[in-house]
């Protein structure tokens, strides 16, 4: 594994960990407001349900809770492109 | 290289090439597309508001029904009556940012302005100083600064952690999430367009059949596009009026 490595091109090196690490910034900034945006919006759901004369409002509230759960994934999506070998 | 696919790389898919002028006031395709987006919006109200009728025809109907909407979902939701003051703007803004992103869906054109951070962070940087300032006229400069740092019902030694994270997240996270918000979507919008689209291309040229899948989803995609056009645009508006209710009144 090791003698493979030291024949390598080190720029290849870089250029193949980079991509990896790239995934795996967005793919972790991606769980957490992926859970969250789904409690946001089934508990929204279980609400309008409830009360369906209160939908306008709980769908305002609704969107508001996902654009600031969403931000964190999005963070994410910008530094993976910041992210260069 | 994946799979045999050959993806353009980013700088290609949203950088364009000067048109004309040099320099920092170089104007290429995306300059060019907001140019039009700002003709656009104000050649809609103006046209709208020239000839009113009671009954409301064509660019009226639209302008009419833009205006409800943003005065009824979005001012009186989170501001109220006393908010109404701030329509215009907030008006301004909804129907800019709606402008720039729909080019990311028109063939020919295809590039969402707000794909490129300049105009959110511009845009952002105008809501900023407007909901500081809302604050400021509304309650003066000391309790303005004071309702920030303080906030009411919370025991004193807890302000050692919270008026910390208050001031952060007033003057750096808030303008910064909104305009990283609007950027990274219509970005990725855009990236997942031309990944389909490329896709698309490839299994066209080798099986003529293969192609119709990717073909579908890219319409599909296309229309989820235009939702998330409108969505941030929706976003982008009531999170200006919501710092701007903040400021205005902080009790909450």
């Amino acid at each position: 594994m090791l003698h493979m490595l030291a024949e390598q091109d080190p720029g290849e090196l870089v250029e193949g960990l980079t991509a990896v690490g790239r995934g795996i910034v967005y793919g972790g900034a991606a769980i957490g407001p992926g859970i969250g945006i789904g409690l946001v919006v089934g508990n929204a759901i279980t609400a309008m349900a409830r009360q369906p004369e209160a939908a306008g409002m709980v769908r305002t509230t609704m969107f508001l809770g996902i654009a600031f759960t969403e931000a964190l994934a999005l963070f994410g999506f910008v530094l993976a492109f910041i992210i260069s070998g | 290289m994946i799979l045999g696919l050959e993806f353009p790389p980013i700088s290609h898919v949203v950088e364009w090439p000067t048109l004309f002028g040099g320099g920092a006031f170089g104007v290429n395709k995306v300059i060019l597309l907001m140019w039009i987006s700002v003709g656009l919006v104000c050649a809609l109200f103006f046209v709208a508001g020239r000839k009113r009728a009671l009954v409301p025809t064509g660019a009226q109907n639209v302008a009419e029904s833009t205006v409800e909407f943003v005065q009824d979902q979005i001012v009186l939701q989170t501001m109220g009556p006393e908010g109404l003051g701030y329509t215009p703007f907030l008006l301004t803004l909804f129907t800019f940012v709606l402008t720039c992103n729909i080019w990311g869906l028109i063939p020919g054109v295809q590039m969402p302005v707000n794909a490129r951070i300049a105009l959110p962070v511009f845009m952002a940087l105008v809501v900023y100083v407007i909901y500081h300032a809302a604050g400021l006229r509304h309650q003066g400069p000391i309790k303005y600064f004071k309702s920030i740092m303080f906030l009411p019902g919370v025991p004193w030694p807890m302000y050692f952690l919270l008026t910390p994270i208050e001031l952060v997240t007033k003057f750096i996270t808030q303008p910064l999430s909104l305009a990283v918000r609007l950027f990274a979507n219509m970005l990725a919008g855009h990236l997942l367009l031309v990944s389909f689209a490329v896709i698309t291309q490839a299994l066209v040229e080798s099986t003529i059949i293969g192609g119709a899948l990717p073909l579908a989803l890219l319409i599909f995609l296309s229309a989820f596009e235009l939702l998330v056009a409108f969505l941030q645009a929706y976003i982008f508006t009531i999170l200006a009026a919501v710092y701007i209710a903040d400021a205005m009144h902080p009790e909450h």
